[in-house]
């Protein structure tokens, strides 16, 4: 196989059981695949679910029905194949920048001059060389959120879950982090599920775009973007066809509608 | 405006609000003709310190309340902090146990020192059982709080690396907990003190306790005021140590999240 697939959702649906014991049914009946390398966004209504799916692709959560495949393998609870990311930085106050990187490593139980070098490495690709032994109060939003991608690419997971990690920052370091991501998950071909409410972010980073309807979530659109540069997002900001897929994703999102009302 | 201009403002203006205080202690109440056996200006507690130095021996009763204050303190602290840990970490056992813990929080502590003193006799142990006993709870209930409300993220981001249960306490947990635990031990600091001293008020002839009731029955209200006076210092001093050791561990933490009192 020339392409394999890195993380499948086959038929999952996911129900909680609310505080007044009814049963909120959070996604339903959602089948994705995304190939070895290939980064797919997935934007929908805030509360739509789509936390509720990373959660289980991490193994955080038990789908309620179906099935999630990591490498052809059911993921049954938290496996080191897979990593994430959230809008929250999650830096540990009382470790350095460094030892932050350095976290899942040592949770798993790697050798400390061997993760020590790789956390030194991944500082220097995310322009926080010198930061190393900072604590996490005396760095900006941007440097940290940049500290959490290493940390998440530490461990060299196969599959990348990121949900909304930008959406806390200005729209300058967002630009820029958009970047460093965009070329490290070119360069390092990562298998990525991006969630997303930045429409544009979504078109500029991924291969394809999947749109989910309200809760109960079920993904309604899949969206091909056929634009080159995925690793450079300031060449591919440049290309006009960028405007005709937000307008088309604004539209399935029916927020002009709902803008009105 | 520089630092050490401001420092030695700091300085001037609490020496001269001591200075206001003692003179206004010295004289006004000897204006409104307020006997000095009801309140002894400070000149005569000076002078009935220097002779509780000589004849009463302030130094070793001094001694031996900070001594159980110390070990009652360092012992309760101890015991809260484990209790709390367990308790924090696991649910099932707080609920099994929460109508004890309840009922011996919400009972008076310091009534038990006449049971400790008739079991335990004229010695430093029902002085120090007391001090344990009232330090315990605020430690323990912090820790155990802290430990329930850690962002369930940072749980989850742990977990998502594969941590251990034991990994996930002692990697973000315990460390998380610091914060409030040393807002437990500020109180637990003070609360020892009141627990020394009843215990001694109850039983014995050694510790600033039995001076407070020696000098209640002579009619000596200068020799209450310097056992009280006594008493505040070791509070105090026992409050700094604790603020000291909250600045090593916390060292972490911003400066302005440090404060004195
Ligand atoms: N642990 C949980 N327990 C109960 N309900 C939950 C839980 N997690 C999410 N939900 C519910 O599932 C729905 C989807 O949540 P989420 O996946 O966070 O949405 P999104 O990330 O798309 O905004 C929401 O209605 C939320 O209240
Ligand atoms: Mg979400």
């Amino acid at each position: 196989m020339a392409n394999p697939i890195r993380i499948e959702y086959r038929n999952v649906t996911k129900r909680f059981v609310s505080g007044t014991g009814t049963n909120i049914t959070a996604v339903e009946e959602v089948s994705l695949a995304i190939a070895d390398g290939e980064v797919v966004s997935l934007i929908g209504p805030s509360g739509c679910g789509k936390s509720t799916l990373l959660n289980m692709g991490s193994g955080l959560y038990a789908p309620t029905d179906g099935d999630v495949l990591v490498d052809g393998v059911r993921v049954s609870g938290p496996n080191r194949h897979v990593a994430f990311m959230l809008q929250k930085d999650l830096l540990l106050p009382w470790r350095t920048i460094r030892q932050n990187v350095e976290l899942g490593a040592e949770i798993q139980g790697i050798d400390a001059s061997e993760r020590r070098r790789q956390a030194l490495a991944l500082l220097e690709r995310f322009h926080l060389r010198g930061f190393e032994d900072h604590y996490p109060h005396q760095l900006s939003g941007g440097m940290r959120q940049r500290a959490a991608l290493a940390r998440t690419l530490a461990i060299e997971p196969l599959v990348l879950l990121l949900d909304e990690p930008f959406s806390a920052l200005d729209a300058q370091t967002k630009m820029v982090l958009q970047a460093d991501l965009a070329r490290t998950l070119a360069t390092e071909r990562k298998t990525t599920l991006f969630i997303t409410h930045d429409l544009t972010e979504g078109v500029v980073l991924s291969d394809r775009v999947l749109v989910m309807s309200r809760r109960p979530g079920r993904i309604v659109e899949e969206i091909q973007i056929d634009l080159p540069d995925r690793a450079d997002t300031f060449a591919r900001r440049q290309h006009p066809r960028i405007i005709e897929y937000t307008r088309e994703l604004t539209n399935l999102l029916d927020i002009g509608h709902q803008a009105l009302q | 405006m520089n630092t050490p201009a401001l420092g030695r403002g700091v300085v001037m203006a609490s020496v001269g609000l001591l200075m206001a205080f003692l003179a206004i202690w010295q004289w006004v109440p000897a204006m409104l003709n307020v006997p000095s056996f009801i309140l002894p200006p400070p000149t005569k507690v000076w002078s009935e310190t220097v002779r509780m130095l000589g004849t009463e021996k302030l130094l070793l009763h001094t001694g031996i309340t900070t001594l159980e204050v110390v070990v009652g303190f360092v012992l309760g602290s101890l015991l809260g902090l484990v209790v709390g840990c367990i308790l924090g970490v696991s649910p099932k056992t707080e609920l099994v146990l929460s109508p004890y813990i309840l009922a011996l929080q919400i009972a008076p502590k310091v009534a038990f020192a006449p049971l400790f003193v008739m079991w335990l006799g004229y010695t430093v142990y029902p002085k120090i059982l007391v001090a344990i006993l009232i330090v315990f709870f605020p430690v323990m209930v912090n820790m155990l709080t802290a430990i329930r409300t850690v962002d369930p993220d940072l749980v989850n981001l742990a977990r998502s690396f594969s941590a251990s249960r034991w990994q996930i306490f002692r990697m973000v947990e315990y460390p998380m907990s610091m914060a409030p635990l040393f807002s437990g031990l500020r109180i637990a600091a003070t609360l020892a003190v009141i627990g020394v001293v009843v215990g001694e008020m109850v039983g014995g002839n050694k510790g600033l306790g039995y001076l407070l009731v020696f000098g209640e029955g002579q009619g000596n209200t200068a020799m209450v005021f310097v056992t009280i006076i006594m008493l505040t210092l070791i509070g105090i001093a026992a409050y700094w140590l604790v603020v000291w050791a909250e600045r090593r561990v916390l060292h972490y933490l911003p400066r302005a999240q440090h404060t004195m009192v």
